[in-house]
């Protein structure tokens, strides 16, 4: 599977040693990033489900109040109530790290502390569904900002573990073991050429022996014709 | 960074006049294009929350996945006067399926 070709030399293999230590190592930290975040958005999951079944709920019922404030009022006379509001609402947002993940929380303030001032109409003038409808919205409102904010978070980890879910994969099947077969490669052609000298060894040691004996046997023959001239084997006595 | 912001609810009008008087801005719109564009105004603007009512956002996905990933504003889905799309449980239910690859809840 080495794709790409790699020096054998024992630099590279010390090189892609380290290489494999610190993707195995970044492989088990990102997958107990991976397993954490999975934990806690599963919970933020739930969590949401329940929170938006409940403030669906709630907001049909606001609805349905409206549709018969608007049945009793006229259309212009309830848009005049209802447009100039006395409260207004500011929202500060400050960030809550769950795993390298910014979540954002929102918490929000009131103009004022007064909590009928959610009504800007005079009860005069107006039908008493309206008023209702109006402190029901009210109340499904504190519902409704936790909802955003348990949805964004939901939103922002599910992308984050995406990501981190195809970190993982990518060096637990591509990254880990293409490092392994190099390193297997360089070690394999280290050793053949280990090999390769050893025999290359043996055979010019056995070159040399060859060629130490032939000189050998060339000054015996040297020897044997100076002293007698007979090239004849010492005869038996 | 500014640390204060504004919610923003947009969608038809008689879905969302009743926020106003809880003082949050209001922007009604009468038909998608305008929703739209609207959204992408105040997106740019200091709205931490944008509640969208489910009507408009059935029209308008790919404006909504333009911010999905982004901290603000957070598209929070409602349901209109007409009743509830299950959008926002489909959302949920997608969301899911993005991070664990399978809808196992």
């Amino acid at each position: 599977m080495a794709s790409t070709v790699v020096n054998p030399t024992r630099m590279e293999l010390t090189r892609l040693k380290g290489k494999l230590k610190t993707a195995q190592r970044g492989h088990k930290l990102l997958k107990d990033k991976r397993d954490e975040l999975m934990k806690q958005f599963l919970d933020t999951v739930r969590e949401l489900r329940a929170l938006r079944t409940q403030v669906e709920q709630d907001l049909m019922r606001v609805h349905s109040s409206f549709t018969v404030a608007s049945a009793l009022m006229s259309t212009q006379a309830m848009e005049q109530a209802l447009m100039c509001p006395k409260q207004s609402v500011e929202l500060t947002m400050t960030f809550k790290n769950v795993m390298s993940v910014n979540v954002p929380e929102y918490h929000y303030q009131t103009r004022t502390d007064d909590t009928g001032d959610i009504f800007p109409y005079g009860f005069a003038a107006t039908s008493g569904e309206l008023d209702g409808a109006v402190a029901a919205l009210g109340e499904v409102f504190q519902n409704m900002l936790k909802l955003a904010q348990t949805e964004k978070a939901a939103q922002l980890m599910a992308e984050e573990i995406e990501k981190t879910r195809r970190r993982v994969n990518a060096l637990e099947y591509v990254v880990i073991p293409e490092t392994q077969e190099n390193i297997r490669y360089i070690t394999m052609k280290l050793d053949e050429n280990d090999r390769s000298t050893t025999t290359r060894l043996m055979k010019v040691k056995d070159m040399l022996l060859e060629q130490a004996l032939e000189e050998k046997r060339a000054e015996t023959a040297k020897a044997i014709k100076a002293f007698g001239g007979s090239s004849e084997q010492p005869q038996q006595i | 960074m500014a640390s204060s912001y504004q919610i923003a609810v947009l969608g038809d009008k008689d879905s969302v006049m009743g926020f106003k008087a809880l003082g949050l801005t209001v922007f009604p719109a009468e038909s998608v294009e305008q929703a739209r564009s609207t959204l992408h105004r105040i997106a740019k603007e200091d709205y931490a929350v944008v509640y969208l009512t489910e009507q408009f956002a059935a029209q308008m996905e790919a404006d909504i996945a333009r911010y999905k990933d982004e901290l603000t504003p957070a598209i929070i889905l409602i349901p209109g006067k007409e009743g509830s799309l299950g959008m926002g449980m489909a959302n949920i239910k997608k969301s899911v399926e993005r991070a664990v690859g399978a809808d196992i809840l």
